[in-house]
């Protein structure tokens, strides 16, 4: 099912570009929080390290996870300018389903943490932890529930011009956090564990 | 292969499984050189160039996003885009270059539980500093 195809107009153009700049700044929050966290994670006050608290096996699952909703994600955006309502509901579909995954695998990493006495407030490595990779997640679960509403909207009322424009928001803001995971993967979790 | 002329040429099929795969392989890399390394008991390479390697991986895999996922410089307003990236490249660098830099000297000179005067001697001693002579 193949209909018309939206083209996106030059106020279009603008808001993405200002949505663009937008995601920039994030990344500055999250230079922060990392810096934060570089400087304090082996400040643990006598709990356990890093490398005895976290599972790679298990963040490889949530990464993997993460990285193909957003390959998803962007077959998605693809299916929108080919005008395939039905795949692009599909997609954005199943992004949401990958990323609500490593949601749940992310907050049971943290109950886990919590009731074995890890908390926020055990020591600076935790508390810088807790910031960076929870800031991580509230920014996924906003994006979720920015799929789900998309997915309404398109389902409702096709893929017009609107859905197009908000289609490519969601997209950048979901790349650039499956982009921010990666340094948290490397720097929090890999680096942690040697 | 159809050809689809509303398709932007960066939003191709090809694009997004080139930038997926190559993101796979990336992150499978960092992680059996870290679980290897952890394995044979921290003697494959010195931490600082297993460091090296998992954070060059990473970096790696950010271009790859950027340029298949993110399409950097494509589309409209492309080169605005890129003007906006490059400067937010040079700020998270100044951010968290310039926070460690200024940690690792503070940490430097207030070594852990040293009195003052303890830090003084430590860094005397470090930098083959002569104390002057007490008149």
């Amino acid at each position: 099912m193949s209909g018309q195809v939206a083209k996106l107009d030059n106020n279009d153009n603008k808001t993405i570009f200002g949505f663009w700049v937008y995601v920039m700044t994030d990344c500055a929050l999250f230079a922060s929080l990392f810096a934060t966290f570089i400087v304090l994670r082996n400040n643990t006050f006598g709990g356990e390290p890093a490398s005895e608290l976290f599972s790679l096996p298990y963040v490889l699952i949530e990464t993997l996870l993460l990285l193909a909703s957003s390959f998803t994600c962007g077959l998605a955006l693809r299916a929108l300018y080919l005008g395939n309502k039905q795949a692009v509901l599909g997609l954005l579909g199943a992004t949401f389903v990958l990323g609500f995954a490593f949601l749940g695998l992310e907050l049971n990493e943290f109950h886990h943490l919590v009731q074995e006495g890890n908390s926020w407030s055990r020591s600076g490595f935790l508390s810088a932890f807790f910031t960076l990779v929870g800031t991580h997640g509230l920014h996924i679960s906003v994006g979720l529930l920015w799929a789900a509403t998309l997915a309404i909207y398109i389902w409702k009322q096709g893929v017009d011009r609107i859905a197009m424009r908000r289609l490519t928001l969601f997209s950048i803001f979901w790349h650039f956090l499956d982009v921010v995971w990666i340094f948290i993967f490397t720097i929090v979790y890999l680096i942690g564990a040697l | 292969m159809k050809k689809h002329p509303k398709l932007p040429e960066y939003l191709s099929l090809q694009n997004y499984t080139l930038g997926f795969i190559s993101s796979l392989i990336l992150t499978f890399c960092a992680y059996v050189i870290v679980v290897s390394h952890v394995d044979s008991g921290h003697s494959t390479l010195s931490h600082r160039s297993i460091t090296s390697i998992i954070l060059v991986l990473a970096v790696t895999q950010l271009m790859v996003q950027s340029i298949y996922f993110l399409h950097i410089g494509r589309g409209k307003s492309a080169l605005w885009n890129v003007v906006a990236y490059l400067f937010m490249l040079g700020v998270v660098t100044i951010i968290v270059v310039g926070s460690l830099w200024i940690m690792k000297n503070l940490d430097y000179h207030h070594g852990e539980s040293m009195t003052p005067a303890e830090t003084n001697k430590h860094i005397q001693s470090e930098e083959a500093i002569q104390p002057e002579a007490h008149h």
